[in-house]
């Protein structure tokens, strides 16, 4: 480049410009094309009803885009919905979702929101305050917990599409009775380890959202709160510090004992349903979907779990009998005896996006997206329960959830997560404190954790 | 953006260096035609420096600007100016000084080895013979490859049941979770990766060792390993010292692998991670400005360092010999 033009060979030099004359053209060429399919695309808009876009998290993907269609068959050409599939991760879905929001991006219309995400997108102007109108009919027959999951601050941000809640799953064999108490639970675990039985709890204990959820279920099972919706911090004074101590005792103990699973520091839901199918576990706090799981065929299930010999430890051999054949289910113990545990609930909830430009169409195509046919579906081919009542009555979704009677009474007791709109940061403060749980100091949990939730709710602190 | 800003930075430092270098020698008195192709050139440089200016000026401004504010997307009414408050929240922060140790162990170890194990594959590659352009095609494969397609089979690998690296390790083990062993790990992915860059580099400044004066040194009775440490090496000490603040720098960002590998996870995020998470986990835009910002400076701060204590031999610094 260097070198003036006249010094080169003149030849070579004349076709070099040629070529890159050429090039030049070609680029331009792709810049009227690029330039015409953009202008193309915005056109498009103006013509024929208006298209929503629903934007939906990619597990489930395909059972949302059925409900589209339907929905948009439903609407008899005053809308088309459009399914849009978001990343598999939460933390990516949500990443998407805040970033076309806060650009204010247009063609966002509905979104399926994570149960946590509620009071963040509220606070944060990114969705659309329900009409009262549209409020009263989403709140005829729909559960009180996950209705709970879409209001912030007296107002109903979401509605709840589908819901989901832990059980306890045990192996009747090593437990006759199923333990009603965490106490009791980690007690006859102990018991059945002295006589060389499974005897393994699996709980989510790995550094990550699911470790929250078993803290805060511990914590609201002891009759606290972490947060209120106020942000104000409960855990900092008595009865909520006390209650806080308790939980985390709790987990220390599960984790510390020598009955523990030794993986369980990074064990998540997955890990907990292979355990018991591998014939290692005697209870598992888990989703019903593990139910779905072990009596699938391998490789995308547990084909019935491994054999198991007369005691019921793990067997090599085909002895006749395997863990689905004593794999039961049980309410999800409590902190304190004959009180029920107040169960985390997660779920997606449907949110209509305040960029929206026609928002009045998607609240109506909200509620059609969630109607009966809808929820069935998700919940039959999804793996998801329901979050309308009358469902939990109809003889398809019971024959498809055996347990669903354990999974109505959780949902009937749920506790909810903080609803701050801090509160991923606050989760992953949670996550990092208590991982691993055989490391927990009890004691100080509650005292470290109200400062830092406090700083994360200021945006002062950093997340680890 | 704001964790890449911290390379593209220091890479226009040293640009400006070279030409402020070459503007120095420049004559005033200057004729009309020499004036006129001055301004021609100025003009033809004009559409590159307004796009330098905008893609990298900007954002690093910008992130400056963002690092003195509070600024939480979840809480637009909240923006206020802070002052210093998020670099004393991140420099008191344990979550930070964490990182930046574990950032530090990473970039250290790692270059370390590489350099031996580059200088190695250069010795090697500079004296084949048979099947030169072979032996450095295979060499440099690794690092044809997409970082995070690498760390992706590095993760599979390490996984347990799935993985052929975990199933010969004792039964029950899962190298990936404990964070001694994922730290080796994310600095064995990292020296896979960039040994080839290293080897490359080193194998241009064994070019420059005339092979007379290694025949001399021979002669003279100067074994190998005195030829190496005698003559090689301070021959080389140029493009030694372009390898190592090459890869000091770029280890000291290290994300994908990370990010592929534990995410961040039992104590093994980087100072990059940190970034990123309190950016785009927490949308925590003043906190996470802060550590970009605090992660350039460091960037900058060994680019100095290095320029200072190698002194002459190091890139950008030649023009004050002359």
């Amino acid at each position: 480049m260097g070198q003036p033009p006249g010094t080169r060979a003149g030849g070579a030099e004349v076709r070099r410009r040629r070529r890159r004359r050429g090039r030049g053209r070609w680029a331009a060429a792709g810049g009227v094309v690029l330039a015409a399919a953009v202008l193309a695309g915005c056109g498009a808009e103006a013509a024929g009803p208006p298209t929503l876009n629903f934007y939906t998290p990619a597990d489930g993907a395909t059972q949302y885009a059925e409900a589209a269609k339907d929905c948009t068959t439903a609407a008899n050409g005053r809308y088309t919905i459009a399914q849009q599939t978001l990343p598999k991760g939460a933390d990516d879905q949500r990443l998407q979702l805040a970033r076309r929001l806060v650009a204010g991006d247009t063609a966002v219309d509905i979104v399926g929101i994570d149960v946590t995400w509620t009071a963040e997108f509220a606070k944060a102007g990114w969705l659309e305050k329900f009409p009262p109108a549209v409020r009263s009919q989403v709140e005829q027959g729909t559960l009180a917990g996950p209705l709970e999951t879409g209001t912030y601050q007296g107002d109903l941000w979401a509605a709840p599409l589908n819901t989901n809640t832990q059980i306890l799953w045990y192996r009747k064999d090593l437990a006759p009775t199923p333990p009603t108490t965490w106490d009791e639970m980690i007690q006859m675990s102990e018991a059945l380890h002295q006589k060389g039985l499974p005897s393994y709890i699996e709980v989510q204990g790995a550094q990550y959202e699911g470790l929250t959820v078993w803290f805060n279920t511990l914590v609201n099972s002891a009759g606290s709160q972490i947060v209120d919706e106020n942000g104000k911090v409960l855990i900092a004074e008595q009865p909520g510090s006390g209650d806080a101590e308790e939980a985390a005792t709790i987990m220390k103990r599960v984790a510390s004992s020598p009955a523990s699973d030794p993986s369980l520091s990074v064990a998540k839901e997955n890990d907990g349903r292979l355990a018991m199918e591998a014939g290692t576990a005697a209870f598992q706090i888990n989703y019903p979907f593990v139910y779905a799981s072990i009596n699938t065929p391998p490789p995308d299930g547990g084909g019935g779990g491994t054999f198991i010999d007369e005691q019921g430890k793990p067997a090599a051999t085909d002895t006749g009998r395997q863990v689905v054949d004593e794999f039961a289910w049980a309410p999800y113990p409590s902190v304190n005896p004959g009180e029920p545990a107040k169960v985390t609930i997660g779920g997606l909830n449907l949110g209509v996006s305040s960029t929206s430009l026609h928002k009045d169409l998607a609240f109506e195509a909200v509620q059609c997206l969630r109607n009966r046919e809808n929820q069935l579906r998700n919940a039959v081919d999804g793996g998801v329960p329901p979050t309308l009542e009358a469902l939990y009555s109809d003889p398809s979704f019971q024959q498809e959830y055996p347990a669903w009677q354990a999974i109505k009474e959780s949902l009937d007791n749920a506790s909810v997560r903080p609803k701050t709109p801090a509160y991923q940061s606050i989760s992953i403060v949670i996550s990092d404190l208590l991982n691993p749980p055989a490391e927990i100091d009890p004691a100080a949990v509650p005292a470290e954790l109200a400062d830092q939730i406090v700083r994360a709710q200021n945006s002062e602190g950093l997340v680890p | 953006m704001s964790i890449d800003s911290g390379a593209l930075a220091a890479s226009t430092t040293q640009q400006t260096e070279q030409q402020g270098g070459a503007h120095r020698k420049g004559k005033p008195a200057l004729s009309e035609g020499k004036k006129a192709e001055r301004r021609l050139g100025l003009l033809l440089c004009a559409p590159a420096a307004i796009i330098m200016v905008a893609v990298t000026a900007y954002p690093i401004v910008y992130a400056v600007w963002l690092s003195f504010q509070r600024y939480d997307l979840r809480f637009p009414a909240d923006r206020a100016f802070a002052g210093f408050a998020n670099y004393a929240a991140v420099l008191t922060s344990e979550y930070w000084w964490r990182a930046f140790l574990v950032t530090m162990i990473i970039t250290i170890v790692s270059v370390a080895i590489e350099f031996v194990l580059g200088l190695a594959l250069a010795l090697v590659m500079h004296r084949t013979i048979v099947g030169r352009g072979l032996t450095r095609t295979v060499v440099l494969i690794p690092y044809g490859i997409v970082t995070v397609v690498a760390a992706f089979s590095w993760q599979f690998a390490w996984t347990p049941d799935k993985g052929y690296l975990a199933a010969m390790l004792p039964e029950g083990a899962a190298p990936l979770t404990g964070q001694v062993s994922a730290i080796l790990l994310i600095i064995l992915a990292e020296v896979w990766k960039t040994t080839p860059f290293m080897a490359l580099l080193l194998m241009a400044g064994l070019a420059l060792v005339p092979d007379d004066l290694l025949k001399a040194a021979q002669v003279d009775g100067a074994g190998p390993w005195q030829r190496l440490t005698r003559i090689i090496l301070p021959m080389m000490k140029p493009a030694i010292l372009v390898a190592l603040l090459f890869r000091t720098l770029d280890a000291f960002r290290v994300f994908d692998n990370i990010y592929i590998l534990t995410q961040g996870s039992n104590g093994t995020g980087s100072v990059s991670m940190l970034g990123y998470d309190n950016l785009f986990k927490a949308f925590n835009l003043g906190i996470g400005s802060a550590i970009s910002v605090l992660i350039f400076i460091a960037v900058a701060l060994i680019a100095f360092l290095f320029i200072k204590i190698f002194g002459a031999a190091a890139p950008g610094s030649d023009e004050g010999k002359r």
